[in-house]
């Protein structure tokens, strides 16, 4: 694994006048995928959103590859490297299929992890067959592929996922399974968070279990098996 | 003489026109204040006052500067862009996240504080502009006779209210804006300068008004109030189209100007409540306006 690429330390987040997040710690490092792991309510979306510069409040150090963002306004943060995929998906209904797919600009050319159109196509073939249709008439499993595929060509190597299975068939939930390997064998690096335990296990290197919006513990991919019984506490399953 | 319904024909023609020409100025201005409440989310008050000030700033370029009607359709809409562009730099930017009477009523203080200049400046008594040279006569039809300046009103406003369209329907920044009317904080994630494109819009709707107001110049006396009662209608045309609704905003300003019209010659007591009463009925029957979703 690569030297760390996106690390928090501190965090506090605050709704309005609601505080969330209680000193949230976090590192992630290159090419690694990671999962954010915990009950409703955790804090998990809102770690996803104070680190794209989303909350109304947010103290605490964050770092991306190296460099201080914690002052850079939120249309910053994509040119970073970040690409974000919300949970509620964030399908422009005024937008057509493709025009919700080109609306991120392409901020880093250098890293050479844009995706090409045609890759992106080739990737998700129904996109290109629904190319023209308005975005909120897509399915709900063609509308969570676009608010994946979108972030691809726009150069971000860091990617952030929020419960991309979530009330999804399984077969759909299979083939994002297998994009999800296909994009770490490309090299990107994946913060996903996500209910469906059985989704996230075999795809994460590491798991961060959130509790009231801090980062409880950390269990390595290696020790999933021996941690089974303590992570179904954590889930309360 | 052929007669419609109990009306000569060329009157009726003549109101129809008339009818035209108003709701040209009311799709300008409704296209303005749709796009601005749209990306702002407030409804901007001092829109009639823009278009006011633009009649008045073609005015000024022409007494003491010398500068003829063509500069005026050219530099007015970008003068009172740039004005536009200061004020919401320096006003509005500090209140989207309140209530949206906030915003009605800084808008409110504006317009009192730009008509008091206007005032000051130019007085009460109503200033003439003259049509210019090049669009004056009229041409016939043989059924009636159209002033140019009238033709080239409707083809102009309608052309600049096109080509709008063209923007936000048909080109990436146009997309890009219709996403921020939808989510700007996504957009923003996106890595997209939202609050640079709010900026942006606030100045294209205030020079749109403007540009209303210089076509508008020769039709009538200045006076700093004529951007009051067009306001009103243009709240009307924006509400009946529904909020936000480009589309809306033109077709339903072009329709009840035509509408107007109508009720000018068949029932004119009615001509100038129409429009509030079509508004009651099409918000009974679509609270979101006739083209504005949900
Ligand atoms: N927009 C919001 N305004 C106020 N509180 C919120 C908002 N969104 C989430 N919360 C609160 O923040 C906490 C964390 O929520 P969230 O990050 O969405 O949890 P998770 O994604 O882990 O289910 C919850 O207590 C939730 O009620
Ligand atoms: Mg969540």
């Amino acid at each position: 694994m690569g030297e760390t690429v996106l690390s928090l330390t501190g965090v506090n987040g605050w709704y309005g006048e609601s505080h969330v997040l209680h000193g949230v710690d976090l590192d992630v490092r290159r090419g690694e995928v990671v999962s954010l792991i915990g009950r409703n309510g955790a804090g998990r979306t809102t770690i996803l959103r104070a680190i794209m510069g989303l909350l109304d409040r947010r103290e605490g150090r964050l770092e991306i590859r190296g460099h201080n963002m914690s002052t850079t306004p939120a249309y910053r943060i994509a040119k970073a490297g970040l690409g974000y995929c919300p949970e509620e998906r964030g399908i422009f209904a005024s937008l057509s299929c493709e025009e919700n797919l080109l609306l991120p600009p392409v901020t880093r050319t250098d890293g050479g992890m844009a995706m090409s159109l045609d890759e992106i196509y080739a990737m998700f073939p129904n996109l290109k067959e629904r190319a023209h249709s308005p975005g909120t008439r897509l399915s709900g499993g063609e509308q969570q592929m676009l608010a994946i595929a979108r972030i691809l060509r726009t150069g971000a190597d860091i990617l952030l996922l929020d419960e991309i299975s979530e009330g999804l068939a399984p077969v759909i939930v299979q083939t994002l399974s297998r994009v999800i390997q296909d994009l770490k064998a490309r090299g990107f690096t994946i913060v996903m968070v996500e209910q469906n335990f059985r989704f996230a296990a075999p795809l994460a290197d590491r798991f961060f279990i959130i509790e009231h919006g801090r980062v409880v513990e950390e269990i390595a991919q290696a020790d999933l098996a021996a941690r089974a019984d303590d992570i179904r506490t954590y889930l309360g399953v | 003489m052929t007669e419609i319904f109990g009306v000569p024909a060329p009157v009726l023609y003549g109101q129809l026109l008339l009818g035209l020409v108003n709701g040209s100025f009311y799709a300008l201005l409704s296209l303005g204040l749709s796009l601005i409440f749209g990306l702002l989310n407030i409804v901007n008050f001092a829109h009639g006052t823009m278009y006011m000030l633009g009649a008045f700033l073609a005015y000024l370029l022409l007494e003491p500067l010398g500068l003829g009607y063509w500069w005026a359709i050219l530099l007015v809409p970008l003068l009172a862009a740039g004005l536009g562009i200061v004020i919401e730099r320096t006003i509005l930017k500090r209140i989207y996240k309140l209530d949206h009477i906030y915003g009605l009523l800084v808008t409110f203080g504006l317009t009192m504080v730009i008509e008091g200049f206007v005032r000051v400046y130019f007085g009460v008594s109503g200033l003439r502009y003259a049509v210019p040279p090049s669009l004056q006569g009229m041409v016939d039809l043989g059924f009636m006779r159209l002033p140019i300046y009238r033709i080239w009103v409707i083809v102009a406003a309608l052309g600049l209210c096109l080509v709008t369209w063209l923007v936000i329907e048909r080109t990436r920044l146009g997309a890009t804006l219709r996403a921020g009317t939808e989510n700007p904080s996504l957009v923003q994630a996106f890595g997209v300068n939202v609050p640079l494109l709010v900026t942006l819009v606030f100045g294209w709707g205030v020079g749109l008004a403007a540009f209303a107001g210089v076509l508008a110049a020769p039709l009538m006396q200045l006076t700093p109030q004529i951007g009051h009662s067009i306001i009103i209608t243009v709240f009307g045309v924006v509400v009946i189209g529904g909020m936000g609704s480009i589309l809306g905003s033109i077709v339903t300003g072009l329709g009840l100007g035509l509408i107007e019209g109508l009720a000018k010659v068949y029932y004119p007591e009615a001509s100038s409540t129409a429009i509030f009463v079509l508004m009651i009925l099409v918000l009974l029957v679509r609270p979101h306006g006739l083209f504005g979703k949900q």
